[in-house]
């Protein structure tokens, strides 16, 4: 038979490399994040102004718990809307 | 004795001097209480990300001092009595913070930290004044 020419993955092949997710603030030895720079926290949020999760942000538990700290002091300070469209 | 930060909002209806004589009065009564000013940062008027108390403003003002741990509610119960203050909060900061906030002062922390850019623009500045 003609098994050689139509080969058939059992998985869908990876498409480019898959880049390892890492811990900015271990990275870079961040120690403290600010909640009075909403610039800087607009990172961890969607576009909805919801905090993202670990999963996608890559953050390490310790820092995911202070990221989290900081956008709700900067959101009850005002700096950061609570609920929003189009953050971005 | 602990450190503390307190960022406070401002109603943006009061003037320039409303502003200055409010904080002055703050800062009057944390030195009367034992406290002790370590820094303070105007930001002036800025946006609000939503509405407090139907205004869509506030007068930005950050004070960080030392003092005993009861100072904290005491100054909290003058905040809530002032009707000019729209939002206000105290955190009190830990060793990591009050080494950032020292090296935000010295201009270490931001885009151009890494270069030192705004550290050196700021010797150049303060020699042309000093030749000036």
């Amino acid at each position: 038979m003609a098994a050689g020419k139509n080969i058939r993955y059992l998985a869908a092949p990876k498409l480019g490399m898959m880049r390892k997710k890492y811990c900015r603030f271990k990275k870079s030895g961040i120690k403290y994040i600010d909640y009075k720079n909403p610039e800087f926290l607009l990172k961890f949020v969607n576009e909805q102004g919801k905090i993202l999760p670990r999963r996608l942000s890559g953050n390490s538990l310790k820092y995911q718990r202070k990221v989290a700290q900081a956008v709700k002091r900067s959101r009850q300070l005002a700096l950061l809307p609570y609920v929003t469209d189009l953050l971005k | 004795m602990n450190q503390y930060e307190t960022v406070i909002i401002f109603t943006p209806v009061l003037s320039d001097d409303d502003v200055k004589r409010t904080e002055e009065a703050y800062k009057d009564f944390l030195r009367s209480n034992g406290g002790e000013i370590v820094a303070e940062e105007h930001w002036g008027l800025k946006q609000l990300a939503y509405n407090i108390k139907k205004k869509s403003t506030g007068i930005y003002y950050v004070l960080e001092y030392k003092g005993p741990s009861d100072i904290t509610g005491k100054l909290d119960i003058q905040f809530n009595r002032d009707e000019n203050v729209l939002r206000f909060a105290t955190i009190r900061l830990d060793k990591y913070s009050i080494d950032y906030n020292e090296r935000k002062r010295r201009g270490e922390i931001g885009r151009n930290a890494k270069t030192g850019a705004h550290a050196a623009n700021k010797l150049n500045k303060e020699k042309e004044k000093a030749e000036a």
